[in-house]
């Protein structure tokens, strides 16, 4: 193509990409670099039903004219990226000289809701994505296998818990483990502990958002492979079968090297998706137990009557930060392929 | 208790004051009302849409997320709603930016029904009306409660003891609940039995954080000592899920939503049996205070600033109209309505016994939203063992004081 006309078939996207991701993102990087105007506080009598008290109000005509006078509120720099809800240098650098083990910095940090909340989202993010990389991968090449006749009915039945909704289908899940669900009733009577409980204790919790998510997303890896298998060539296959390769031995070199781009692919998609972990969160009601990135952002914009928006977006720009640093050894990866294939 | 009082008064005298169904003729202007989803809720904006008979028009939206776009929605000029339904606590933030206007002319003008206890005065000016009365209460099983041979319970302690006597005997294994849910519900949970404790959220006057005390630890301590005989679930639990277990009839003693009452023990959902083995008292008190560990809550609505007159207008005697003596006479049950001329139904008596041994109502502070916040996440830690309580209630305050900071609340 020339330069020329991809330019003009590009124009249209780009401006979209400007406008719709580009621009956002600047904006909410200086709503980041903001707090909000002080807001003057009058004590003034109220009444209600329940009787009558001296209060604090916010004095709404002398607050509005700080407001006018200072739209974007007031300049915080990094302030907001380094307080104690977020990256929380200083008190991570007191743990750090108070504590005398490791463990007990460790413990400390963990506390912090900024690196709680890190801890189960790198931990999802790198426990569920091979996961569901070598899932979708074993039923791609188990479909692949099965009589033309059984291959529809079993695809559609694979496809079925992407096709869910993830709050729906984290919603069903979570009544089902419930300690007088289905399933946790039956885990109870199999390890015979009548106190068990998915929901309650912190690890159990984990294992179950993260099984969850391998079954959510298993299909999209599986759909991708399937795919791929279609085009594997079949030369390649059979003289290996010819020189007696058994079927362990075609998949592992002959069928997995020449998936190797959709791994890669899939891989870059589900790291994105998996680092923004946010509905089984909701969905599960397991808060308590693990929070993520996403989960904060949202808890600073619905959480309380005051909607955090620097808070939110500070955390925001560390989310898109963190996928720029979780992807970077993937997209080198895949650079150092393309530029290797002779351009 | 100034509703209390009023509310046993005859209705005949309010029927002349909003005058009927027919005097509720809007000949011109726009109507549209946010509002929470819960069913006095939706019997008032169905009786307000009653006033659409004219040139006027009335539309409503019902959502659970109402506070979420309250702010957003009226800021615009003209507003997207002309009048939204909001609690002590929702009502804050609009305040806070100036979008609802003061009352006192419509009152004078179309309010002759509204009673002077229904009128939210801050600073001298009427912000909004309220019309219906809430609180956490207690709910208790009858039946279970007699064969443990068992008092109701009134205080904290006796709650521990009674579910203690219920687990020994083998009644239930998990006789309390509670909307423990970690967040919003567990934060409601806290700010009930710190102010049972006779605590203070703020220093006085200030923003500045003041729970790290004795009576913080206290309170933490009783909520851990109620949920050694809660499900161990209970960090999931919210009022649509300690609904069910009381309706399954899984739970014994809960200090729940007086809103929920009706529902709890209406046909729906639990059976018969269940359904009329269930009572209602006030909350308990706790450590040997006087005022019950719950807060209240009410209910009302507010007319947005930037709207037309003639909007304003209508709204109001819309909503007046929707909250009246006959919308809330047919819905006795919905709700402890704080209208003139009500007559309270039997599922309104824990809420009643509540506000009347002096239970605080939930601060309406502007900052009290992120203390809220910062409890619901803070103190999980404490009640999963991992921290002490001192250790939680320093964590509560470091976190609201990065948030108060943020909002401009502190310096």
């Amino acid at each position: 193509m020339k330069h020329r006309t991809f330019f003009w078939f590009m124009l249209p996207s780009g401006i979209a990409m400007l406008l719709f991701i580009a621009l956002p993102i600047v904006s909410v990087f200086v709503q980041s670099l903001f707090v909000e105007n002080e807001k003057v506080l009058v004590e003034v009598v109220t009444s209600g039903p329940f009787g009558t008290t001296t209060q604090v109000v916010v004095d709404e005509a002398a607050t509005a004219v700080l407001n006018a006078a200072n739209p974007l509120g007031q300049f915080n720099g990094f302030g907001t990226y380094a307080n104690r809800n977020h990256l929380a240098f200083a008190e991570v650098a007191e743990f750090w000289r108070s504590s005398d083990s490791l463990g007990a910095f460790a413990r400390q940090v963990y506390g912090l809701p900024f690196y709680k909340a890190l801890t189960f989202t790198l931990a999802y993010t790198f426990i569920v994505t091979p996961l569901i990389i070598a899932l979708g991968f074993l039923i791609a090449v188990a479909v692949n296998a099965l009589p033309r006749l059984l291959k529809g009915p079993v695809i559609f039945t694979s496809l079925l818990p992407m096709i869910i909704t993830p709050l729906v289908g984290s919603l069903i899940l979570f009544w089902m483990i419930d300690s007088r669900g289905v399933i946790g009733k039956t885990l109870q009577f199999i390890f015979e502990d009548p106190d068990l409980s998915l929901k309650a204790s912190p690890m159990l919790t984990w294992i179950t958002l993260m099984v969850y998510g391998v079954w959510s997303s298993a299909p999209f890896a599986f759909v991708v492979f399937y795919a791929g298998l279609q085009t594997v060539p079949q030369d390649t296959l059979e003289s290996a079968m010819i020189d007696g390769a058994t079927r362990w031995q075609r998949i592992r070199f002959v069928v997995l090297p020449y998936l190797m781009p959709l791994v890669t692919f899939i891989a870059l998609i589900q790291l994105m998706d998996n680092f923004r972990v946010f509905e089984p969160i909701v969905g599960f009601n397991a808060e308590a137990n693990a929070t993520s990135l996403s989960w904060i952002i949202y808890n600073d914009l619905r959480g309380s009557e005051v909607a955090l928006f620097g808070s939110a977006a500070a955390t925001s720009m560390l989310t898109i930060l963190g996928v720029a640093i979780l992807l970077t050894p993937v997209l080198i990866r895949t650079w150092r392929d393309f530029s290797a294939k002779g351009h | 208790m100034n509703f209390i009082k009023t509310g046993f008064l005859p209705a005949a005298i309010l029927a002349v004051g909003i005058g009927g169904a027919s005097a509720c003729e809007l000949a011109e202007g726009s109507v549209r009302i946010l509002s929470n989803d819960f069913p006095a809720l939706q019997a008032v904006t169905g009786a307000a849409a009653a006033c659409a008979t004219g040139g006027a028009t009335v539309t409503a939206n019902l959502t659970t997320e109402h506070r979420n776009i309250q702010v957003a929605a009226l800021t615009a000029d003209p507003a997207e709603y002309t009048s939204a339904v909001v609690s002590n606590s929702s009502l804050v933030p609009l305040l806070t930016d100036g979008l609802v206007r003061p009352l006192d002319d419509l009152i004078a003008a179309h309010g002759a029904g509204v009673s002077p206890n229904q009128k939210i005065m801050i600073d001298g000016r009427t912000m909004a009306i309220a019309f219906m009365a809430n609180a956490q209460h207690l709910y208790y099983r009858r039946d279970i409660l007699e064969a443990a041979g068992l008092e109701v319970p009134t205080t904290y302690e006796e709650v521990l003891a009674a579910a203690e006597a219920i687990r020994d005997q083998g009644l239930m294994e998990f006789p309390l609940g509670g909307t423990f849910k970690a967040g919003w519900n567990l934060a409601q949970e806290f700010v009930n039995m710190y102010l049972g404790h006779g605590g203070a959220f703020f220093e006085p006057g200030s923003a500045a954080p003041a729970i790290n005390n004795a009576q913080g630890v206290a309170a933490l301590e009783m909520m851990k000592a109620l949920t050694a005989y809660m499900n161990p679930d209970f960090l999931t639990y919210d009022s649509n899920a300690l609904q069910a277990e009381f309706e399954a009839g899984n739970v014994a003693l809960a200090n729940f939503w007086g809103s929920r009452a009706g529902g709890v023990t209406d046909a729906e959902g639990a059976t018969p049996e269940i359904a009329a083995a269930i009572g209602f008292a006030a909350a308990p008190t706790v450590a040997g205070g006087t005022t019950p560990a719950s807060t209240l809550w009410w209910d009302g609505f507010t007319i947005a600033t930037n709207i037309p007159d003639v909007d304003a207008e209508a709204s109001f005697v819309a909503m007046v109209h929707g909250a009246s003596t006959e919308v809330a006479n047919a819905n006795p049950n919905a709700a402890v309505w704080l209208i003139d001329g009500y007559t309270p139904g039997d599922a309104a008596v824990g809420v009643l016994a509540t506000a009347q041994m002096g239970t605080s109502p939930y601060p309406m502070l502007p900052y009290m939203s992120l203390m809220h916040t910062a409890l619901g996440t803070e103190i999980v830690e404490f009640l999963q063992g991992s921290e002490t309580a001192e250790q939680a209630l320093s964590d509560v305050e470091a976190s609201y004081r990065a948030a108060a900071r943020e909002a401009g609340f502190l310096n």
